[in-house]
C-alpha cells in the first residue's frame, strides 16, 4: 500500500479505545497528511428532558459494515483524504461512555473538517444502529428506543 | 426461500426476530410487507408505520425493489447511532 491509497478501517465493538491510540494509527508512517480531524461522541446524562442512566445499542451486522464503507467511500470522491477509522460501540454503555469514533487525515485541514463532519452526518441517518436508553424517572427504571430526530436527515441532506 | 429479518423496536413490537416466505408469490419489498401484515391485526398496524425502512442484501431500497430467493430482507425503524 502506498500513502496515496485510502486507508480505511472500520470496527464494530463492544469494548471501549483510546483516543491516543487511534490518532497514533492514524499518524503512524504518515508523512504526507498535515490534517487529523478526530470526533468521538459519548453518552449524555439527559435527552429530551429525560434522566438517562444507560443506552443500549443494537446493530444490524453485516449490513452496518457494508453502509459505513459506502459512506468512507462517498467521501472520498469529494475530498482528498488520506486515512479513514470508524469505530461505533455496541451493547450496553454507561454516562459518560465513548460511543463513536471518526478520524480522518488529509493533506490540509478543510478536506480533514468535511469529511469527518460528513461521515458523522450519514452515519447518524443511514447506518443501521438503533439505541434503547434506560431512563429513571421518580426512582422507576423504563426502557425506551429513541425516536430518528429529523434534524439529523435535513442535516445530512445538506451535503446533497 | 427469502429470508426476512426485523431490528429493534419493530422486532420487540412483533416478538420476531427472523422468518422464510416463499418467494414465489412475492415480487417485491412491498409485496413482501403486505404479506406480513396479512399475518394478523397486530402486524398489520405495525407495518403500517411509514417511517418504517427496508434493505435488501444490506443495502438500503425502496418498496419497489424487485425481490428473489436467497435474498435476505430487513425492515427496521429510522437508525439512531452516533
Amino acid at each position: 500500500m502506498t500513502s496515496q491509497d485510502l486507508f480505511a478501517e472500520i470496527s464494530i465493538q463492544a469494548e471501549d479505545f483510546s483516543l491516543a491510540d487511534e490518532v497514533a494509527l492514524l499518524e503512524k508512517d504518515n508523512l504526507t497528511d498535515g490534517a487529523v480531524v478526530t470526533f468521538t461522541g459519548r453518552v449524555r446524562n439527559n435527552n429530551n428532558g429525560n434522566s438517562v442512566t444507560s443506552l443500549t445499542l443494537e446493530h444490524y451486522p453485516g449490513m452496518t459494515e457494508k453502509s459505513l464503507a459506502k459512506i468512507i467511500n462517498q467521501a472520498k470522491e469529494q475530498w482528498q483524504i488520506g486515512r479513514v477509522k470508524v469505530i461505533h460501540r455496541i451493547g450496553e454503555l454507561h454516562i459518560g461512555e465513548q460511543i463513536v469514533f471518526v478520524g480522518v487525515t488529509s493533506k490540509h485541514r478543510q478536506d480533514a473538517f468535511a469529511a469527518n463532519e460528513f461521515i458523522m452526518d450519514y452515519l447518524k441517518v443511514k447506518a443501521p444502529f438503533w439505541k434503547k436508553e434506560q431512563i429513571t424517572e421518580a426512582g422507576k427504571t423504563s426502557e425506551n428506543w429513541l425516536d430518528a430526530k429529523t434534524g439529523d436527515t435535513d442535516k445530512a441532506e445538506l451535503w446533497s | 426461500m427469502i429470508k426476512i429479518v426485523f431490528f429493534a423496536a419493530l422486532r420487540e413490537q412483533l416478538d420476531c426476530a427472523e422468518l422464510s416466505l416463499s418467494a414465489d408469490d412475492v415480487k417485491t419489498v412491498n409485496e413482501v410487507k403486505q404479506r406480513l401484515s396479512d399475518r394478523n391485526s397486530q402486524w398489520r398496524q405495525t407495518f403500517s408505520n411509514a417511517s418504517l425502512l427496508s434493505a435488501v442484501n444490506h443495502d438500503m431500497v425502496a418498496g419497489d425493489h424487485l425481490v428473489k430467493s436467497g435474498d435476505e430482507v430487513a425492515f427496521f425503524p429510522p437508525v439512531t447511532g452516533g
